[in-house]
């Protein structure tokens, strides 16, 4: 499971969105997710569908890479389909026992986890088609202005950058301590759920020992290169806005004006 | 003035107890003396816990003497303006290749350095391409260094290193988690940058057969300089070695046997083929 976390990890290849500006992908992101939210209608839908399929296929990222990220938050999506189905009151649609299934409960259930299984893949896109470094790059452009309130831009960035490099470094981390627990006759699988809990204190202390490790190698490797903050520092590749993303601008504003659109007439 | 002077070195770690407070000093470094010049190819061996790592974190100016002083390339380690320069010319490559990438794209990660000395663009771009050549690793400049194998990524890690253009690189135990291969590509990458570009290497290692290649060897124990002298002098001493809990090369030793055994052959054989040639004599 712990290998099926896709968000936060970047597929390379070459397409129209992994030469993006990543602000126009974290601008673009923003306002699926907000759109998401607007929608009340299956029209709405339709709409937000199109959208992502016509950007999972500019992607060029395998369909099944993107849909195994889903795998991860399964156990959310079931939990909030049924609690959508069971507890919203309305008309009846089927009853039996004590239990009554409402056609508003089916429906707010469908747009819970349409909305969540959106949501997943429209981040996950962005973080597929767009490398760490690229990413904070973004950001910390982006958010560059929050530095006149003395907000540490710069560092926040480097630090969220660091933490993506090291998601897929610590999950591995994570299935090697599990395999040497169970090697050692660790059972993670049965018992109720405060012994299910207590089995991952051994899991817990030998990661976060490694990742203190890992942590002050880093630091001091960062430091041998001559890293001191983000005065003075420059760039590879700095981000400059072309014809494309300019483009891409123009088409998410179309796209805002359909949701717009869409929201007041349907 | 040499590369790189220790004058009478001592580093001593503070203990601490449970509140903080200090409980006592641990004596990592004793009086070392070092002087190294541009250009030289030098072996640090040692057993476990006898400093060299230490050594090693005073040449860029990560750790501070407690006694004496090191001058790098003319400027004293200690000296709070001097510490940009002395990081940028003397590049530091450590035993765990995963625990220093910082890009997740090969050539990111070798532009860090450049990036945060403030290169312009178009130069980094170039130094990131030579740099990539110079440990052959070109045509993974586009690759995520989770895919390389050890040997690739601790090159990459030089590479990353040789985007300051240092004048010297300091390798601690850069070998210590590759497979013979592995080893091998990295020390023949070192070599390389030591024969062409002229740059020092202070290599630290716990694996004889690669000291073999330096100009001079330094062995420590207990924070002191036990020995030092080329390879043939200090492969010699087999016995002194061996109360350092280090193991000569497997040659070596079987020429010290044969000589202990009364065989004519001459002291401190490093090779094969010196051995093949002195008892074919
Ligand atoms: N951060 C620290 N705090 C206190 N003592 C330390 C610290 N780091 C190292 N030491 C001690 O200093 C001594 C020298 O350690 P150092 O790591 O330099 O040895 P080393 O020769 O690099 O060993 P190895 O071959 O295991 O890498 C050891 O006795 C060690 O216990
Ligand atoms: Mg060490």
């Amino acid at each position: 499971m712990i290998r099926d976390i896709t968000l936060g990890q970047y597929y390379p290849t070459d397409s129209v969105l992994h030469r993006l500006d990543p602000r126009v992908k974290l601008c673009g992101t923003l306002i699926y997710v907000i759109s998401l939210f607007l929608f009340q209608t299956f029209t709405g839908y339709i709409v937000a569908t199109v959208f992502l399929v016509s950007m999972i296929a500019l992607s060029h990222v395998p369909v099944k890479f993107i849909f195994r990220g889903l795998k991860a938050i399964l156990f959310i999506l079931v939990f909030t389909a049924v609690l959508n189905t069971f507890l919203t009151p309305g008309r009846e649609l089927v009853s039996f026992w004590k239990i009554t299934i409402t056609i508003e409960g089916v429906r707010l259930a469908a747009f819970m986890i349409l909305r969540l299984v959106y949501l997943i893949i429209g981040s996950s896109l962005m973080t597929l088609t767009t490398t760490p470094s690229n990413l904070t790059d973004g950001l910390e452009k982006s958010l560059g202005w929050l530095k006149v309130f003395r907000v540490p831009v710069h560092e926040i960035a480097m630090m969220m950058s660091i933490a993506l490099t090291f998601i897929p470094v610590l999950l591995e981390e994570t299935d090697r301590i599990i395999k040497a627990q169970q090697a050692r006759g660790a059972d993670f699988e049965s018992g109720n759920i405060i012994r299910r809990v207590k089995s991952l204190v051994p899991i817990l202390v030998p990661l976060f020992i490694s990742a203190f490790r890992r942590a002050n190698d880093l630091a001091i490797a960062m430091e041998s290169r001559c890293y001191h903050g983000g005065d003075g520092r420059t760039k590879m590749r700095p981000l400059a806005y072309g014809f494309r993303d300019i483009m891409a601008y123009v088409v998410l504003v179309l796209y805002l004006a359909v949701v717009i659109v869409v929201g007041i007439m349907f | 003035m040499n590369f790189l002077e220790a004058k009478k070195v001592i580093f001593e770690y503070v203990r601490r107890g449970k509140d903080g407070e200090v409980d006592g000093f641990k004596r990592a470094i004793d009086e070392v003396d070092l002087d190294i010049s541009q250009g030289d190819f030098i072996a640090i061996l040692g057993p476990n816990g006898s400093g060299k790592s230490t050594l090693a974190k005073h040449f860029n100016s990560l750790l501070h003497p407690t006694e004496g002083t090191i001058y790098v390339d003319g400027c004293d380690t200690t000296d709070a303006d001097k510490i940009w320069d002395i990081r940028k010319s003397v590049g530091m490559v450590f035993q765990n290749p995963e625990n220093q990438m910082i890009g997740t794209i090969v050539e990111e990660d070798v532009a860090f350095a450049p990036e945060n000395i403030g290169i312009d663009p178009e130069e980094i771009k170039q130094r990131v391409r030579e740099s990539l050549v110079m440990v052959e690793m070109q045509d993974h400049r586009k690759s995520s260094p989770s895919k390389l194998s050890g040997g690739q990524k601790q090159r990459v890690a030089i590479a990353g290193v040789l985007a300051m253009h240092p004048k010297c690189i300091v390798l601690d135990e850069p070998t210590a988690m590759l497979d013979p291969e592995g080893r091998r590509e990295v020390i023949r990458a070192v070599r390389a940058l030591n024969d062409v570009e002229n740059i020092t290497i202070i290599l630290i290692t716990h694996n004889m057969e690669e000291a073999v290649y330096a100009d001079r060897i330094y062995v420590m124990k207990d924070g002191r300089i036990a020995m030092s002298g080329t390879p043939r002098e200090i492969f010699s001493r087999v016995e002194e070695l061996e109360e350092c809990r280090l193991t000569v090369p497997q040659v070596t030793k079987l020429a010290y046997e044969l000589r202990k055994g009364g065989l004519d052959i001459p002291s401190g054989i490093l090779t094969r083929e010196e051995l093949c040639r002195a008892i074919c004599r």
